[in-house]
């Protein structure tokens, strides 16, 4: 893409992107209140006392007693002004609550695509380079196993072998609990932590990017342009790179971009398994208590990231592939 | 003049279950330097795998079983890999037949050739040399066109890049797989005598592959004939081309369409079809980005009256495709009238539509993409008038007589697609579209995608059935001895307007517009009229 027309894209996609995550936010209102309970009742329930008058005095504290369209409008409200509400639950503001958990699911979530993506393509494109030999086999056969396993089910049993068997690597929370560390120590301890969440988290999209990478590399490698790298005469460990892989990564960079936008909202699984403090276990724990304000903002924040990233991913195939501003 | 390749007695297998053991079979050729050899031969003759196994580029399900290649003097065969690599690309280059896909789309075709350089230890001239090797070329502006990815050049511009990068380290034998069959004829000859300049001027050796015999009267100067793997027939252009020996080169060399319109008998006007001020325009962009308007067809009238072919002629994206879409509503154009036996169809509903959908039928380019190849031929054929309401019983029977009709077995009713050749396919697609009863057949190109004796066949089935059933026919075709064969009227189309129509003497024999004079000049050997050839002798 001409780098003159890059603000016009921005412009009209950011525009795009408002309407659509304005969109979400309506539709996650919505969905959340159909289900049925709210907060009060749930309060209400665990503190004992449940009678009528105690539950009412609560819904009017929370706002739950207005009609549903002016407790949109006032959500909707906070939201433009990134007011997320307040977790009456936590006593803390949603913003804040979100801003204290990220870090710790980026951390985890970032690492495991990061790992995915690297073992992945090089993976696809190890066997694509071998097709046909044992190697390539080992690596069809490792990542459809990959592919094919519930995650929790990894999860569990990587805790069964390398915690409780091998005692090699601490099953659950983000740092050892009651030890003061700091520095390097306080790193290592919490990539020590981070393995087998992040493992659990990205042996599938190991598999997924491994089965893509091998099946477009063989594709590209059938492609005239191939053959004609070959008739001038160019050395195949250079058309492999230069020509096979780089067209091959363009669907990658596709999937990648779904798996990025899922780096908030994917990890609730693994978060639970492991006891990972991050937005996951929040958006879980958010889950059981009704509690709205946070599940809204949840889902805000996931929906965000999703389109982020997509228009990310769009940026970025526009300045890997000249031809996208031509078909978009 | 000294030998620059030789192949001697070149055998190379093909996979098991092939319809036969060995793609090319005892093969003998050789060229001298500053000569170009035309292999010439249909789909399916080895003349390709012949030009791969030069180059070294085999898949590797196809082994060499004898034979020995030398090039300058030198054994390919005895060479290691590394060694064929050295000599690829600087001894030897080999220019390709898809323009549109040859070239690594996301490179720029600066670094393309560039790096064609670089890998012959030449990386430090590229600078230089990249836009001198493109100003050699006749390309315009090379430090722009060098800069530039290959989706923004044209198919004649991306072959002349390709020709750039094969030519970027002199090399001593260039093969060219037909390099202009996916060009129009205009940009065919410009390259044409682009690689006839440019081998004069270097001197070198070309090995020319094409299935066009109009080509080879253009530039060979020595031809060999292949068929079923083996050379049939050797001999210097003007031997082959005007006094050919074997019966395959005289078969072949019948099947050249001739070109020269016959006499037809006056048509009586009875309009079936007309159009009037039809307008299709394509947008791009809106929103935010620049929007770009392409006036698909416009200025494009015309009336095709009863038991008459009108030919529409022109280049790729000249709009003759689209103009006839519109007639079926493929596509549907936002102004004008489009009048069958004076109803307008544009207007209508697709309820409105139905009745006419039976009387106008049509026959695609592409024999590979436009049957289901999980239908059955029977159903193919049938399914058309068994949902406008012909009992199946009767579209059977009706189904079988076309097969006839169209000379293919009536055990064809049960088989698939893929069963069948080319040539095969067209004529069910045929068959297919006369199962209508139609009284407007529109024929989209339907002989381009076919090898020169099943196009004769077809064109002669296409001209039989047209006078036994009385039809009317579109015929859209981008070749104009085809055209000039078949047609009654031609009107030639340019960038989405008609620019001249008239009888098919008429147009041929005295064209009035500038862009006819120069699409009947780049009819590639107009200066050789094929010799007429008595099927025995």
């Amino acid at each position: 893409m001409e780098p003159s027309r890059l603000p016009a894209f921005l412009l009209g996609r950011v525009v795009k992107a408002a309407i659509v995550i304005l969109a979400i936010v309506v539709c996650n209102f919505f969905l959340i209140h159909a289900a049925p309970g709210d907060p009060a009742s749930i309060i209400a329930g665990q503190s004992g006392a449940a009678d009528a008058r105690f539950l009412a005095q609560l819904r009017a504290q929370f706002g739950l007693d207005q009609p549903l369209y002016v407790q949109l409008w006032l959500y909707l409200k906070g939201v433009l002004t990134l007011d997320l509400g307040f977790s009456h639950r936590q006593q803390m503001s949603v913003a804040a609550l979100l801003w204290d958990r990220l870090p710790a699911t980026l951390l985890l979530t970032g690492a495991a695509f990061v790992f995915a993506l690297v073992i992945g393509v090089s993976m696809g494109a190890l066997a694509a380079r071998r097709v046909g030999t044992w190697s390539d086999s080992l690596i069809t056969v490792l990542a459809l196993a990959f592919y094919a396993t519930p995650l929790f089910w990894v999860g569990l049993m990587l805790v069964l072998l390398f915690s409780v068997t091998l005692e090699w690597l601490p099953s659950f929370g983000m740092a050892s609990v009651g030890v003061e560390m700091s520095g390097l120590a306080a790193v290592l301890d919490v990539g020590e932590h981070l393995i087998l969440p992040g493992l659990t988290l990205g042996l599938f999209y190991v598999a997924v990017y491994a089965r893509l990478t091998r099946a477009t590399m063989l594709e590209v490698a059938d492609q005239d342009f191939v053959k004609t790298a070959r008739a001038k005469g160019v050395p195949e460990g250079r058309i492999l790179r230069r020509h096979i892989l780089r067209n091959a990564l363009l669907p990658v960079i596709t999937f990648a971009g779904i798996q990025a936008g899922q780096l908030i909202g994917g990890s609730i699984l693994v978060e639970t398994v492991f006891a990972w403090p991050g937005i996951g276990r929040l958006a879980f724990e958010a889950l059981l208590a009704r509690d709205y304000q946070v599940l809204m903002g949840v889902f805000f924040l996931t929906s965000v990231m999703v389109v982020l990233f997509n228009l990310i991913t769009d940026l970025l195939y526009a300045i890997v592939d000249p031809r996208v501003e031509v078909s978009r | 003049m000294t030998r620059l390749l030789t192949v001697e007695n070149l055998t190379v297998g093909l996979p098991r279950g092939a319809d036969r053991p060995n793609a090319v079979e005892n093969l003998s050729l050789h060229l001298d330097a500053g000569e170009i050899l035309c292999v010439v031969g249909e789909s399916g003759s080895g003349k390709s795998i012949t030009a791969n196994t030069v180059m070294g580029l085999l898949p590797k399900g196809l082994p060499v079983k004898s034979g020995r290649i030398t090039v300058e003097g030198e054994s390919l065969l005895d060479l290691s890999a590394e060694e064929l690599r050295e000599r690829r690309g600087a001894r030897m280059a080999m220019v390709f037949q898809e323009p549109m896909t040859a070239l690594n789309p996301l490179m720029r075709v600066g670094d393309q050739i560039a790096e064609a350089l670089a890998v012959h230890g030449k990386g430090g001239e590229a600078k230089a040399r990249v836009p001198e090797l493109l100003e050699a070329v006749n390309l315009p502006d090379p430090a722009a066109i060098a800069r530039m990815h290959p989706f923004r050049l044209s198919g004649g511009q991306r072959q002349r890049v390709m020709i750039a990068m094969a030519l970027a380290l002199e090399p001593a034998l260039l093969i060219a797989d037909e390099p202009t069959t996916a060009l129009d004829v205009t940009t065919q000859m410009q390259i044409l005598h682009l690689i006839r300049e440019i081998q004069q001027r270097k001197g070198m050796g070309v090995m020319f592959i094409t299935h066009d015999f109009g080509v080879v009267a253009e530039i060979a100067d020595r031809v060999a004939v292949m068929q079923h793997g083996r050379v049939v027939e050797e001999g210097s252009a003007a031997e082959i081309l005007n006094a050919p020996k074997h019966p395959y080169t005289r078969a072949l060399i019948a099947a050249v369409p001739h070109g020269a319109a016959s006499d037809r008998p006056p048509i009586r006007p009875a309009p079936v079809l007309e159009m009037k001020g039809v307008t299709k325009t394509y947008q791009r962009g809106g929103w935010f980005g620049a929007r770009a308007v392409v006036k698909a067809v416009h200025d494009a009238d015309f009336v095709l009256n009863k038991g008459e072919t009108l030919g529409l002629v022109g280049e790729s994206g000249s709009g003759k495709s689209t103009l006839a879409r519109c007639v079926v509503r493929l596509v549907e154009p936002e102004q004008g009238e489009i009048l069958f036996h004076g109803a307008d169809l544009r207007p209508l509903s697709r309820q409105g539509w139905l009745p006419y959908r039976r009387r106008i039928q049509m026959v695609f380019q592409d024999p590979y993409g436009s049957l289901n190849p999980r239908r059955s031929v029977g159903r193919a054929i049938t399914e058309g008038p068994i949902t406008h309401g012909v009992p199946p019983a009767e579209a059977r029977a009706r189904a079988l007589e076309l097969l006839r009709l169209v000379r293919l077995d009536e055990s064809a009713m049960d088989r698939y697609p893929h069963e069948f050749s080319g040539g095969q396919r067209q004529r069910i697609g045929l068959a297919r579209a006369l199962a209508m009863q139609p009284e407007l057949l529109i024929a989209d190109e339907p002989v381009s995608a076919l090898d020169v004796s099943v196009q004769a066949q077809v064109l002669d089935l296409l001209a039989e059935i047209r006078q036994r059933l009385g039809l009317t026919m579109l015929f859209i075709t981008h070749d104009l001895r085809v055209a000039a064969q078949i047609c009654d009227r031609i009107a030639v189309m340019q960038r989405g307007a008609i620019v001249e129509q008239g009888p098919t003497a008429e147009v041929f024999g005295a064209p009035r517009h500038p862009y006819t004079r120069a699409l009947l000049d780049s009819i590639p050997g107009r200066g050789w009229t094929p010799p007429v050839l008595t099927e025995s002798a």
